[in-house]
């Protein structure tokens, strides 16, 4: 057949995730009402907690300050990532996803370019949340090197959950489902030792709490900024919360980067 | 050597258990803008979409320029440019960086994308609201910009999902030119529509298509030759007429009747043209019935299908009229 010989057109996988990234960029810095729940919605969620919560809940020699914005700080791109997924649902009603289906690139770059714009998001986000954090008397005790891992792990758990968000987007079908969908990931913050010790719960409570993702990611940066005293207050060493969140940071997006990439792949 | 532009053999999609197509078999050649004209419902975008690899033929064969859509996808891809059903652009971008976008992922560089992008801003008259957010476009504006984000790549094959339904008379002409002139350069059109005129306007070549089957194919003219009668539709002015017209037309009539209470109308096809009109007038005029309006026309695409298949298209709704249809021209009416 004469049409063997017709080279395939089509940009390489960098150039169609930049590309395709930057539309998602665009679309949040244009648009304020997105923008601003990027910037101030994670610092509402921080100021409460610090105050309301200060003085009821006593967290050992860290101090409820300490122990609470690590995990106000793990856990915002839960609260924040339903954006990612009401996106998603936008742009398939829009017919946006049938164009870039449509053109001649990698099929991962449309979903990878999202990811990586979400992400870029939340990195804003987690800026102003740990300038906040500062002037409401957050402090590290373990350095700077280890805050700095503590940060990257942060945005380690980011990426980790927008290929969550963005197969719930895809398979919610409307903007509405994709709020209501996403905010089954919520009581997971809250079944978790993010805002408070584990042990002030159930223990059958305690048992979820204590072996799901939140607590692992919380806990990690929890001793990585709170040093020898957190490590004390929650009985292990920062690289045993380390380890297992950044396992379950790999099984999330191996997980739900193979059922959102075949969801979309579907059509 | 020269392979279809698009061939699809016994083509077959399921959703569920909705048949969406259901053994469809089209072939679009060379140099033509082919029409696939249907109801809702019929398939239409279901088969675009499978043209546009967006989803796969449960069944069949389907080739672009050669190329199975489910084996070769990406080569697919390189030869098509897609406006779905809705304007796919982006809201809070320019036009000009909608375009650009899209240039990009078909793999220009920067300089021809510059070029084209200005080519086509230029064909599609949006140079003056180039820089403005798409936002703040029109509707007729939007589909513009869509039509050109299909155009951008220079497509060998543009698919064209219901490219005028929503956009104002005056935009639609617009937009008939553009597509018209893209022919004239060698671009290759397959578009869907539910408007019998438009399929009339702008295509070479017609398929009829059905609850996913294709049920006829042709040229405008003949297909229309093929449906071969005319419809008498007129207007009484008295609600208790329509039932005294009703009977006069049933009697001289030579095909199907519809009678609508609610709008006083009462329809009937016809062997012949206008000599028809003033035999129909004389005999409502006997019954005694004030007439306000008949007119000639030539069948809808619903009493086409009727003419042509033998069977109702779809469930009538209360008024009589078949839902799902639409035909933008006006009857050419005599006034009485
Ligand atoms: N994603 C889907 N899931 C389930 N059913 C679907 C899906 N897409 C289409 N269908 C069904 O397939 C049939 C054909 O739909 P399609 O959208 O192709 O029709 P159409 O001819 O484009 O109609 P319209 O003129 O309304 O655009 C319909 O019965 C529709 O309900
Ligand atoms: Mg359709």
């Amino acid at each position: 057949m004469a049409s063997v010989a017709v080279a395939a057109r089509g940009p390489s996988l960098f150039t169609s995730v930049v590309v395709i990234a930057k539309q998602r960029l665009l679309k949040v810095l244009r648009t304020p009402a997105l923008f601003w729940t990027y910037t101030m919605q994670g610092v509402l969620f921080l100021v409460i907690f610090r105050y309301i919560f200060g003085g009821a809940i006593a967290a050992g020699e860290l101090g409820y300050t300490d122990f609470v914005i690590p995990g106000i700080l793990a856990t915002g791109l839960i609260w924040q990532g339903m954006g990612g997924a009401v996106g998603i649902t936008e742009d398939v009603a829009q017919g946006l996803f049938d164009r870039l289906g449509s053109l001649p690139i990698p099929r991962s770059a449309v979903l990878a370019g999202r990811a990586l714009a979400d992400t870029a998001m939340q990195l804003w986000s987690l800026i102003v949340m740990t300038i906040v954090s500062f002037l409401v008397g957050f402090r590290v005790h373990d350095g700077l090197a280890n805050a700095l891992i503590a940060a990257a792990l942060i945005v380690v758990f980011v990426f980790a959950f927008e290929w969550v968000f963005i197969t719930m987007g895809l398979y919610a079908g409307n903007a509405q489902a994709a709020q209501g969908i996403s905010m089954i990931l919520v009581p997971f913050t809250f079944v978790s030792s993010a805002y408070v010790p584990v042990e002030s719960m159930p223990g059958w409570l305690q048992a979820v709490a204590e072996n799901q993702p939140v607590t692992f990611m919380t806990d990690a940066v929890r001793t990585l900024t709170g040093g020898a005293s957190a490590e004390v207050f929650l009985g292990h060493p920062a690289s045993y919360f380390v380890l297992r969140s950044v396992i379950w940071s790999a099984v999330i997006v191996l997980v739900f980067g193979t059922i959102g990439v075949a969801r979309y792949r579907r059509g | 050597m020269f392979e279809p532009v698009i061939e699809g053999v016994g083509v077959v999609k399921r959703f569920g258990k909705t048949v969406a197509l259901d053994g469809l078999d089209l072939v679009v050649g060379h140099g033509s803008i082919l029409a696939v004209l249907g109801p809702n419902g019929a398939g239409k975008t279901t088969f675009v979409r499978c043209v546009a690899t967006l989803i796969k033929p449960d069944g069949g064969k389907l080739r672009v320029f050669g190329h199975d859509v489910v084996q070769e996808p990406h080569l697919v891809r390189s030869s098509i440019g897609l406006a779905g059903q809705f304007a796919a652009v982006e809201e809070a971008m320019t036009g000009r960086e909608n375009l650009e976008m899209v240039a990009r992922l078909f793999g220009q560089d920067r300089a021809s994308t510059k070029a084209n992008v200005d080519l086509v801003l230029e064909q599609m008259g949006l140079i003056e609201d180039a820089d403005r957010l798409v936002r703040e476009y029109s509707g007729g504006m939007r589909r513009k910009l869509d039509l050109g984000a299909s155009l951008v790549g220079t497509p060998r094959l543009l698919l064209l999902d219901e490219p005028t339904t929503g956009v104002d008379p005056r935009s639609r002409i617009d937009l008939w030119d553009a597509i018209r002139t893209l022919v004239g350069r060698g671009t290759n059109v397959l578009l869907t529509t539910q408007y019998l005129d438009e399929a009339d306007h702008l295509a070479d070549q017609i398929v009829i298509i059905d609850r996913g089957k294709s049920i006829a194919h042709g040229t405008p003219t003949e297909l229309k030759k093929r449906t071969g009668r005319n419809v008498i539709e007129v207007h009484v002015r008295d609600r208790e007429d329509v039932a005294e017209a009703a009977k006069v037309f049933a009697e001289f009539g030579d095909g199907d009747l519809q009678t609508d209470a609610s709008t006083c109308q009462v329809a009937v096809v016809v062997n012949g043209g206008t000599e028809q009109v003033s035999r129909a007038l004389h005999l409502l005029q006997a019954a005694a019935i004030a007439v306000d309006d008949i007119a000639l026309r030539p069948p809808r695409l619903d009493e086409a299908f009727l003419e042509l298949t033998g069977h109702e298209l779809q469930e009538r709704s209360s008024d009589g009229r078949v839902a799902g249809l639409k035909n933008a021209s006006s009857p050419d009416s005599i006034k009485a």
